[in-house]
């Protein structure tokens, strides 16, 4: 890909709700919902109004039943008015940064001035799907006429007809090679012998560095939010203060169970939440005399191994550093997203390896090494939680946060992305 | 083709296919109601339209608001002699009965309210076709006047839905969504609006078969044994909210069903019979005039475009989400507005959403109606609303230097044609506005709890409030389908001013020795909707103790020492289930029957009641509201004042005023200065 070009692209504004612990669909609120509560306070605080937007742009992956083009869902009922379209785009975990990405791009086309994209999931709602067998039997029946033929069908049931498909499982294995996300997380491991100790000091840090960031107040994104039944929701509710790297060893590899290093304490969380950023071109910047957080500078996206999909980010990032004139050094932060701390580990040591920076990225040697101390520095998707569709703008909305906090110009935001891609964007602080 | 006969009242034309459409389109008036002018074209039309012999006839209204109202009950003050109320029932009923044996399918169109002697109208037509918008609106609401159903109307909804389900519409006199109409039978088809003209064309040409009662519901209604079993049933349920003496027309037609099981026609003699009796007693002519009253405060609301979009009628910001905040906003999400509700902090916002879901629910049955009311309401911790909001009405403690505070921080932010209205039910806003910049824009609009069951709000207006202001407060209030009463502000306004004399007398009853059940059923007996120890104990005696003190010190009026008492003893009423009653765990009085010996004398109930009285006099003379009737609205709306009536000065004007005055002097005689007349009198 090319390096995007055209109209500056601002971020005068985001939000973002907590993420929250995944549970049973009757608790849990829908992906629209999370969507809604979030932007909400978003717009309330603009002196534009939202029908004066140009386009709302939503990343999600698992959409509910009740929410076909949830973005159109979600605009309509935040009183965006009919007039202003809204439209849905799926990556998989990218789908959160290609809606900034898409954004990103109407506005520097010139073709847009103001454009609220973001990303939204309910892990909780992954739909629980009939096999095929139901379906045809319910088919059927339907069908059938006479209450002899009904009759002889209710005869043909088979319990196993019963035996549900769980979506969020089938949606987290890559249908092509077989394998579940775990799996290609193991995958790296085993390629850049990680080890479980490693992966679990990398969960623990994660945590501390979560919490370490709420006590400071550096979570400003995160917008309280309410449900019907009279409970407030304020902070991400995946931090463990008492995690430790004692108590993860405790913990049974969940993917290749006998054998394997990759446990839920070390992978990210299945949590519900929505991210949300306010882009904006210079002239509605100056129209309504916007406050602005940064640019957003470029974006790339990549292809790898779908076995390696954890690798994503260094297929992406490499290139987009590299067009830009920069590099893992001059860069001044990187967020890259934790699916699996072996996948972020990976990821490094993918970068510090000579035979594969020759090998996969047709480099003459090594990248470089990422500084612990710029990567992540308040925790990330282990901690965080990663509801899928949403993380992509969760990472660059607190990458922009990181940025102004501790008085930075450059940063980072990569992600890994199920079947084999890499997502990475590149924001500017002036 | 033929050309008919032009009526003021009446559109008639015929179509291509033969089909006459007759539309109501009353003269001179908003909206349609069967005057007797009505009533007497329609027979003519008929007759002319009969004679052309068409292929059918549709009934519709040319009016957008609705259908037909129901009867003109202005023509009901004319009416002297029970002979000549029965003269024009007889004739109305006829009139649908030349209708009703046409002898070509007829269909009745209704978009909109249908209600009352129009409903009765429709039941006459062979089919029913109704548009599902929830504007459209069926049922009986005659006892509401003090009568029942008069055209037919309880012959006929009983023969089309059954005893059980038209005898719950007749007795409560609710009207019901189309919906809901379908459901009972009342219609023959619910569709959207587009489609109303085809199905009513499609019926004519169809011909389908009308809707029968099943053999349930007809075994039900339609024998002599289970109707008196079911009137038996009736009389209990009626007796627990109205009773006979006072409101005789519910009996009147639970009598009138149960003895006309066999002949339609003798039932019909006897409708018009009973409501004839009905019409002419004090009850009804009280009735109609809280109907008028009502109708007074309806057109209150002047300010013609404010707040008239539809789907986007404002924007309120409640500050305060106790009881009475939470529920305003809820309330305004209901009637369409969109709401940002602020409290300190998110903990105390979160209970008022829980009590809005509950609120929604039982209003919005359809799944995207409830969704959207959702998408009104937005908790707002950080006041994001103040800026956007049309009117700000603020809810917090009842503490002047506390809402000042508010007031002045808000101010800046408001936009510049924003009403800033408090819900204060005690401090006067001319204290409240003198931190004010603007002090014009302060208005009173002040609710009473429970906000979705009480239709009364009083608009206070201070001294410096401007005039546009309280238009565009009376307005508002319209708009959230409230009864606006505009009032002066001083300690109290009207309504909780002329109620502390009547319960601070309840509690000097009670130290006296008077049993708390006695004292109750004293003032229901009067005809009170609740005895004043029960409400004191729903109120709060906490609450009560403490606006009692603010308006004693202002009106000298000494607080009951058995008041505070019960408040130091923590006795808070209702709330913590201990007041003046001690309450069970679904917050229900534990009362003992056996503490009443006797009837309670009147002597009891003129003692609380003539307080009533005494204060109406002194509000008057003060001018808090504008005249008597306004008054006897704010009682009856407010508070529940025994509706039948008609309000504490026209019940005054009913038992004479040098007696009762007598009575007052010989009351402060035997009980001191608290009975001394106000200089009104």
């Amino acid at each position: 890909m090319k390096k995007m070009s055209g109209h500056s692209v601002f971020v005068v504004d985001g939000s973002r709700s907590p993420y929250l612990k995944s549970t049973s669909p009757k608790h849990a609120m829908l992906a629209s919902e999370l969507a809604i509560k979030s932007a909400y306070p978003l717009l309330a605080r603009q002196p534009f109004s939202p029908e004066e937007l140009d386009e709302v742009i939503l990343g999600c992956t698992m959409a509910g039943p009740d929410e076909a083009n949830i973005a159109r869902v979600v605009s309509l009922r935040l009183g965006c008015g009919k007039n202003v379209p809204a439209w849905t785009v799926q990556r998989n975990c990218g789908s959160g940064m290609q809606a900034l990405d898409s954004a990103a791009r109407n506005i520097a086309s010139g073709r847009a001035d103001l454009i609220m994209a973001g990303g939204a999931e309910s892990m909780s709602h992954g739909p629980l799907l009939f096999p095929p067998n139901m379906t045809d039997w319910l088919g059927n029946l339907a069908k059938a006429k006479t209450p002899q033929a009904k009759a002889k069908i209710l005869a043909s049931f088979k319990p196993a007809n019963l035996k549900p498909i769980i979506g969020l499982l089938r949606g987290l294995t890559d249908p092509t090679v077989g394998l579940n996300m775990g799996h290609t997380a193991e995958i790296l491991a085993d390629k850049f012998t990680i080890s479980r100790q490693e992966m679990d000091e990398f969960a623990v840090a994660s945590h501390q560095k979560l919490l370490a960031a709420h006590e400071a107040g550096r979570l400003s994104e995160i917008e309280t939010i309410y449900d019907w039944e009279g409970h407030v929701y304020h902070h991400d509710e995946g931090a463990r203060a008492d995690s430790s790297v004692g108590r993860l060893a405790k913990l049974k590899p969940v993917f290749d169970k006998k054998f394997g290093m990759v446990t839920p304490g070390n992978s990210s969380q299945i949590t519900d939440g929505a991210a949300w950023l306010m882009l904006a071109s210079e002239s509605a910047v100056k129209k309504h005399q916007l406050n602005v957080m940064g640019r957003i500078t470029d974006c790339e996206w990549a292809g790898n191994e779908p076995r390696e999909m954890g690798l994503g980010p260094v297929h992406a990032s490499t290139p987009l550093l590299q067009r830009n004139k920069l590099n893992l050094d001059s860069i001044d932060f990187i967020e890259l997203n934790e699916a699996f701390a072996a996948q972020v580990i990976g990821c490094c040591r993918a970068w510090a390896s000579d035979d594969y920076c020759k090998t996969e990225l047709g480099l003459k040697s090594a990248f470089g090494e990422v500084d612990p101390s710029k990567l992540n520095v308040d925790g990330g998707a282990i901690s965080v939680g990663h509801p899928v569709g949403s993380s992509g703008a969760r990472i660059v909305l607190h990458l922009l946060h990181t940025l102004e906090q501790r008085n930075a110009t450059s940063g980072l935001a990569t992600l890994c992305i199920g079947g084999g891609q890499g997502g990475a964007m590149l924001v500017e602080r002036s | 083709m033929s050309e008919f006969t032009y009526y003021k009242n009446w559109q008639l034309m015929v179509d291509e296919e033969n089909i006459v459409h007759l539309s109501i389109d009353k003269l001179d008036a908003s909206t349609n109601v069967l005057s007797s002018d009505v009533m007497r074209e329609l027979d003519l039309a008929l007759a002319e339209i009969k004679a052309t012999q068409p292929r059918g006839l549709l009934i519709d209204s040319a009016k957008s608001n609705g259908f037909i109202a129901g009867a003109d009950v202005a023509e009901f003050k004319q009416i002297k002699t029970r002979d000549q109320a029965f003269e024009f029932i007889r004739y109305g009923q006829g009139i649908l009965d030349k209708l009703e044996a046409l002898p070509f399918p007829t269909v009745s169109l209704i978009d909109g309210f249908c209600v009352g002697g129009g409903l009765e109208l429709a039941l006459a037509c062979r089919y029913r076709v109704a548009t599902e918008d929830s504007r459209t609106r069926m049922g009986l609401p005659e006892v509401k006047l003090g009568i029942h159903p008069g055209f037919g109307g309880t012959m006929r909804l009983n023969r089309l839905i059954g005893g059980i389900a038209a005898m719950d519409l007749m007795l409560s006199g609710r009207t019901v969504q189309a919906r809901k109409a379908k459901k009972l039978g009342m219609i023959d088809h619910l569709v959207p609006k587009r489609h109303l003209l085809t199905a009513g064309l499609n019926m004519i040409k169809d011909q389908p078969e009308q809707q029968k009662l099943s053999s349930l519901k007809a075994l039900a209604s339609n024998n002599s044994i289970s109707r008196l079993m079911l009137a038996r049933q009736f009389r209990k349920q009626v007796a627990k909210h109205a009773k006979q003496n006072q409101y005789p027309a519910p009996y009147a037609l639970i009598d009138l069903w149960q003895n006309h099981v066999s002949s339609d026609s003798d039932m019909l003699t006897a409708e018009a019979e009973s409501v004839a009796e009905l019409v002419i007693s004090d009850t009804s002519k009280n009735l109609v005039k809280v109907f008028f009253l009502q109708e007074r405060m309806k057109a209150l609301g002047i300010e013609k475009d404010y707040m008239t979009n539809k789907k986007n009628p404002g924007h309120i910001h409640v500050i305060g989400a106790g009881v009475m905040g939470g529920d305003i906003a809820a309330w305004c999400v209901v009637q369409g507005f969109t709401v940002t509700l602020q409290d300190q902090k998110p903990e105390l916002i979160a209970p008022a959403l829980k009590r809005a879901k509950k609120l929604f629910t039982r209003k919005f049955k359809q799944k995207h109606l409830l969704m959207s009311a959702f998408d009104r309401l937005h908790p707002d911790h950080n006041g994001l609303g103040i800026e956007k909001a049309d009117i700000v009405i603020e809810a917090i403690v009842e503490d002047i230097d506390i809402k000042q505070d508010l007031y002045k921080a808000i101010e800046p932010r408001l936009k510049a044609d924003a009403i800033l209205a408090t819900n204060t039910s005690s401090i006067e806003l001319e204290a409240l506005s003198s931190c004010l910049k603007n002090p014009q824009r302060l208005v009173g609009i002040h609710f009473f709890n429970p906000i979705p069951k009480m239709q009364l709000v009083e608009v206070v207006s201070g001294e410096n409030t401007e005039q546009k202001t309280i238009d565009r407060a009376i307005t508002f209030v319209r708009r959230i389908d409230r009864l606006p009463l505009p009032v002066k502000s001083s300690p109290g306004f009207l309504v909780n001013r002329i109620l502390m004399p009547y319960l601070l007398e309840a509690v000097e009853l009670l130290v006296e020795g008077n049993s708390a059940e006695t004292i109750d059923q004293a003032a229901t007996d009067f005809g009170m909707p609740m005895g004043p120890i029960t409400l004191a104990d729903t109120v709060g005696l906490d609450i009560c103790l403490s606006v009692a003190t603010i308006l004693g010190e202002k009106m000298h009026i000494s607080v009951p020492e058995k008041l505070q008492q019960m408040v130091k003893q923590n006795r808070l009423g209702k709330k913590n289930r201990k007041g003046f009653y001690d309450y069970d765990d679904k917050g229900n009085p534990i009362k003992t029957p056996g503490n009443i010996k006797e009837r309670p004398t009147a002597l009891l109930a003129d003692r609380m009641v003539l307080r009533i009285l005494n204060e109406s006099m002194a509000c008057l003379r003060e001018g808090i509201v504008e005249d008597t009737e306004l008054l006897d609205a704010g009682m009856v709306f407010g508070t529940g004042f025994a509706p039948f009536t008609g309000g504490p000065m026209n019940y005054l004007n009913h038992r004479g005023r040098e007696a009762t005055l007598q009575r007052l002097k010989d009351l402060e005689e035997t009980h001191g200065s608290r009975f001394k007349p106000d200089p009104a009198w």
